[in-house]
């Protein structure tokens, strides 16, 4: 269905808005599937909510989301945008995991559990199956040894690493991930952006948004900045990095590099 | 001359610390311990305590069964309160503005009505509508009873406690649930877990560690609230103990009967409380 070369995700003309502030003004974007999207720009540019827009955890107010094909969130009739029951959103969601900056993994459960809970309580996987794939992915991200631990007790870049595997876990066919490393101290951001990269090499989809321009030159297949709500340049990330074309876009870089 | 210390042969590690005394303490627990047996000694040597009537009714079986009837009413009442205020927290966290200010004005009316009055409000109910029935409207009546009938003591007592204690509880729950960080919901919504499932697996086992500590303390004061229900005269363990020294004009040693018994729930239920909390608070 989603042979390589084919959009993942497509947006168009997508606006939104909180309470009369725009954060979304007209966004158009695509994703190849088996591409890295990296996002950048400044705090309050639109990024996350963007992200949230993907799989519907935020509505939008005005324009299409499309994921595999298919329309995220709506159901379009006669030019109009229907939102669909939770029912239907939720089966959208399981194809698309998500990483979010504080990680939010279950404080009351076992990385291991963590792990478990969306396979067994969703698609109703049988409880020694998901065991099976939990202690899998947790050997993936390096935690074999961690599964009995809970979140309080691993360090912040293994508790992401926990929430990678978790998201993994209804293999889905998009990743979305919301600053993973913002959140974390310097030395650990590495191993995070490690297992990102083992799995970008795997060939998942990814849409990242961060401000690892390291990670983004090395791993991105595209880099797109934003601003203001809107997307300002996209292109290479070592062209838009190296030589950027846009205002915006050179004195944004020039703070942060 | 500061030298002088440093100069060898001097061991420094052998210098201990003497710590700063407080002897005012000491006379503090003197005059404590002084006044505690005082109050012992005259509690046990005062002949007008009776502790031989203490004893004779401590297991008398009229009052075992105020007893009995103290503790279903707590436990009935608390499980009102607890289902009643689990809908009104649902109620106040619910994004429309009906059902959250419905259950506003719940909490508001219930916790500001002293819980007395509302019991002998629901025990003159009758006054205020003499029959209860069940009538579609314009049509037939299903149901027709006078009130009297249908509001028992028993019925008032459980109406006028597990409605205020519902009020209480909700309040107790929302706060539970209002503390369980907005990112966990969100987690589990782009896992695909539906809102009932994310309430029931993810949200609600997060509020619960806020939630018992004070359910806790709500279940130990509604043991002695029960006591309110002797002026609607049903014969829980304070109307018994009233009962039964009308009749004998012991008073004080009745009273002494119930308040050791109220001692001894609400020690039992502390303990439990105690490991619950420690359970919850594990992690």
């Amino acid at each position: 269905m989603t042979s390589p070369g084919t959009e993942m995700v497509k947006i168009r003309g997508l606006s939104k808005s909180y309470a009369g502030r725009e954060v979304l003004r007209g966004i158009d974007l695509d994703v190849a599937a088996g591409s890295v999207m990296c996002i950048i720009g400044p705090s309050g540019s639109g990024k996350s909510t963007l992200l949230s827009c993907i799989n519907h955890l935020e509505r939008i107010d005005a324009g299409q989301i499309w994921v595999a094909g298919e329309l995220v969130g709506y159901r379009e009739k006669n030019g109009l945008m229907y939102e669909l029951p939770e029912r239907q959103i939720s089966r959208m969601r399981q194809r698309v995991g998500m990483v979010f900056q504080q990680f939010n993994l279950f404080p009351h459960m076992t990385a291991l559990a963590n792990i478990m809970e969306a396979p067994i309580q969703v698609k109703r996987v049988r409880q020694a199956d998901a065991r099976a794939r939990g202690v899998e992915l947790l050997e993936r991200v390096g935690l074999a040894a961690k599964h009995a631990m809970f979140p309080a007790q691993l360090s912040g870049g293994e508790q992401q690493r926990v929430a990678i595997a978790r998201a993994l876990a209804m293999d889905p066919q998009l990743m979305l991930f919301d600053e993973p490393t913002s959140a974390l101290d310097p030395e650990l951001v590495g191993e995070v952006l490690a297992v990102m990269k083992d799995l970008a090499r795997s060939g998942m989809t990814m849409v990242v948004v961060t401000h690892e321009l390291a990670f983004a030159r090395e791993v991105g297949d595209e880099l797109t900045f934003m601003d203001a709500g809107m997307v300002v340049e996209r292109g290479a990330p070592r062209q838009v990095l190296a030589a950027p074309q846009q205002r915006r876009t050179q004195d944004f870089l020039s703070r942060v590099l | 001359m500061p030298h002088a210390a440093l100069s060898a042969g001097v061991d420094h590690a052998a210098h201990r610390v003497v710590p700063l005394r407080h002897p005012w303490i000491w006379v503090a627990s003197a005059v404590v311990a002084l006044v505690a047996l005082a109050v012992l000694a005259s509690v046990a040597t005062n002949p007008a305590f009776q502790w031989p009537v203490v004893a004779e009714y401590m297991l008398d079986p009229q009052i075992l069964v105020g007893l009995g009837r103290t503790l279903e009413l707590t436990l009935i009442a608390m499980a009102i309160g607890l289902v009643l205020g689990t809908l009104l927290a649902m109620m106040r966290l619910s994004p429309n503005k009906l059902l959250s200010t419905v259950s506003w004005a719940y909490i508001w009316f219930f916790r500001s009505v002293p819980a007395l009055v509302q019991l002998i409000f629901w025990y003159n109910f009758g006054a205020l509508y003499p029959v209860i029935a069940l009538k579609l409207p314009f049509g037939p009546t299903l149901f027709s009873a006078s009130t009297n009938s249908l509001i028992t003591p028993m019925f008032a007592a459980l109406a006028g406690l597990g409605l205020a204690q519902a009020a209480y509880t909700a309040e107790v729950i929302r706060g539970g649930i209002a503390s369980v960080p907005k990112g966990q919901a969100r987690a589990a919504m782009a896992l695909g877990m539906q809102p009932l499932t994310i309430f029931r697996r993810i949200v609600f086992p997060q509020a619960m560690r806020v939630i018992i500590p004070p359910v806790g303390n709500e279940v130990i004061s509604m043991v002695k609230s029960t006591s309110l229900v002797s002026v609607i005269a049903l014969a829980e363990l304070l109307y018994t103990a009233q009962l039964i020294y009308a009749r004998t004009y012991e008073t004080i040693p009745l009273l002494i009967v119930a308040s050791l018994w109220y001692l001894i729930i609400v020690s039992v239920l502390s303990v439990g409380q105690h490991f619950l909390e420690r359970r919850y608070r594990a992690r």
